[in-house]
């Protein structure tokens, strides 16, 4: 089995699943139990918020743990327009967010909320000076993410931050698929609140969280106890809390080791199939990407049917976010950054991880190669495009 | 393929056609689980490839608007019956695999008979397929019945200009 998607999940790192079983076991206190073993889950949980907030560059009394990625940004987006709700009701993103932004924009803009969606340019990054002219007296919160799932372009977020500055509007960033893969120093960055997800970097799924600036206004989703400073109240996943700490750990140490590594995978992937394949676009290939996304679109077939073939010659492979895998519409981030749609079609999101080796790759390539002959060969689209 | 195998292993326990993924129900939730059948006409599609113009021939094109998958077909009409399908077909595995079943389906048949397959006559003949891949094997009869048509359109107009 060769697993190519760590973009839509990745392995528990062994070290991960060491350090959460004493809390599965026999450490299963409350972290809000007055005795020992409460203490025991209480102190772990805020010794995984101070190593995560030195790894992010942050306090730790500005990490909040959440569910995940999908929660820290609901917290983000709903949390500030509810807070700022006097303040004004027009909010700023762009088209190639994740579904877990773009989707939550949606809800508010239902519930009367203005939204602007910046647009992309056709390397996939988002256009930081529309930003510029789309602020208005009423805008309260901006959110661009700040590495995108599908394609890895990079996104201008530092630009970003300098234009809502200057206006006193609040900056939010999905940074779930950024985290391991850049240097992550959020405050030097500047943005007021960021999102994480702990299965993207070898941790467990289920748990993530949202970095919230000191004295940026919030309002929690969920009410009740007065866990995180009553951000968000319910009881700490606390394994899952501590297998993210211990994952952001394992993925800082080596992290430029494995950016480099994986670059070069990368290029290997990318050039091999270039090589043997015509009509092959790597989408975002031009713009600064993290190291180990590469998202190629082949002319002439559809991107599921390569999806899979590969799957059964064992090569996990998507078609873009595993989250609309079976949507039959092409991916909205290709279409945003104006690719056509029978090449954002025939788009495959090749993610690599800490575990793919050197062999994977040569795997994979002529598998891939084979896939999309075959496919061309039936395709009504002819051979030559 | 072992049908013996299956209908057995279905006699047993007919939830659980085999072990651990594919005891998931492949026509509900959102998973695109496809069975062995299916797989069979996407891995082997059967009559891939396209006729050369002619008299007996006609041609139809359909694709569908929303997801931009596309099937051509061609059918080559001998005595008012398909004597010869072929397809070619942009699309994602379950176009492509209803696509051949439906050439399987059509060939041999008449006319009338041809233009009777149905979408869920196909599905069936594929033991299902998932629920949110139904409109694919629309692709296929579609262009079958275009094809139908363009080949009656064709042999009137020889006949009115025999020529
Ligand atoms: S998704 Fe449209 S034909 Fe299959």
């Amino acid at each position: 089995m060769i697993y190519l998607d760590h973009n839509a999940t990745t392995p528990l790192h062994p070290r991960v699943l060491d350090a959460m079983l004493p809390y599965l076991r026999e450490r299963f206190g409350n972290p809000s139990s007055p005795y020992r073993l409460g203490r025991e889950a209480y102190a772990a949980v805020n010794r995984a918020r101070r190593r995560i907030a030195e790894f992010l560059g942050a306090m730790p009394d500005e990490i909040v743990f959440t569910s995940g990625g999908t929660e820290a940004d609901n917290l983000a987006l709903r949390g500030v327009t509810r807070a700022l709700f006097k303040s004004g009701n027009h909010l700023v993103t762009s088209t190639i967010e994740h579904h877990a932004v773009l989707k939550t924009f949606g809800d508010l803009e239902a519930l009367g909320h203005r939204v602007t969606y910046l647009p992309v340019d056709p390397h996939g990054i988002v256009d930081a000076a529309a930003l510029r002219d789309s602020l208005a007296p009423e805008t309260i919160l901006v959110s661009v993410m700040l590495a995108n799932n599908e394609t890895g372009v990079i996104q201008p977020v530092d630009e970003i931050v300098a234009i809502a500055r200057e206006r006193g509007v609040l900056v939010h960033t999905d940074a779930v698929q950024a985290a391991g893969k850049l240097s992550l120093r959020l405050h030097a960055l500047g943005v007021d609140l960021a999102s994480f997800s702990a299965h993207k970097i070898c941790g467990p799924k289920g748990v993530g969280a949202l970095y919230v600036r000191r004295g940026t206004p919030l309002a929690p989703l969920f009410t009740g106890g007065s866990h995180e400073d009553g951000t968000r109240a319910g009881t700490e996943n606390v394994a899952g809390i501590v297998g993210f700490a211990e994952a952001l750990a394992v993925a800082c140490e080596a992290q430029d080791e494995q950016i480099a590594r994986l670059g070069r995978l990368r290029d290997t992937l990318e050039g091999e199939i270039r090589a043997r394949l015509d009509d092959v676009i790597v989408n975002g290939g031009q713009a600064p990407r993290v190291a180990n996304t590469s998202n190629i679109s082949f002319k002439g077939v559809e991107g599921e049917s390569i999806v899979l073939q590969l799957d059964l010659a064992g090569i996990f492979v998507s078609t873009g976010s595993a989250c609309t895998t079976g949507d039959p519409e092409p991916s909205h981030v290709l279409l945003g950054m104006g690719v056509d749609p029978l090449a954002a079609k025939g788009a495959i999101r090749f993610s690599l991880g800490p575990t793919t080796t050197n062999e994977d790759v040569a795997f994979t390539a002529p598998r891939v190669v084979d896939a999309v002959r075959r496919l061309r060969a039936l395709s009504s689209l002819g051979e030559r495009l | 393929m072992d049908e013996e195998t299956s209908a057995s292993r279905s006699e047993e326990d007919p939830a659980q056609s085999q072990e651990g993924i594919d005891s998931f129900d492949p026509m509900s939730g959102p998973m695109l689980f496809y069975n062995d059948r299916v797989i069979d006409h996407f891995t082997n599609p059967r009559n891939v490839g396209d006729l050369s113009e002619g008299a007996a021939i006609g041609f139809g094109l359909v694709g569908d608007p929303r997801c931009g998958d596309q099937t051509k077909l061609w059918i080559e009409v001998s005595s008012g019956r398909i004597a010869r399908v072929r397809f070619r077909s942009f699309g994602c595995p379950g176009a492509i695999a209803t696509s051949s079943m439906l050439t399987v389906l059509a060939e041999g048949r008449t006319i009338e008979e041809a233009r009777a397959i149905t979408d869920d006559d196909v599905i069936e003949a594929l033991g299902g397929i998932p629920a949110r891949k139904k409109h694919c094997s629309l692709l296929g009869v579609q262009a079958l019945r275009a094809a139908i048509d363009d080949h009656e359109k064709r042999s009137s107009a020889a006949r009115e200009d025999p020529a």
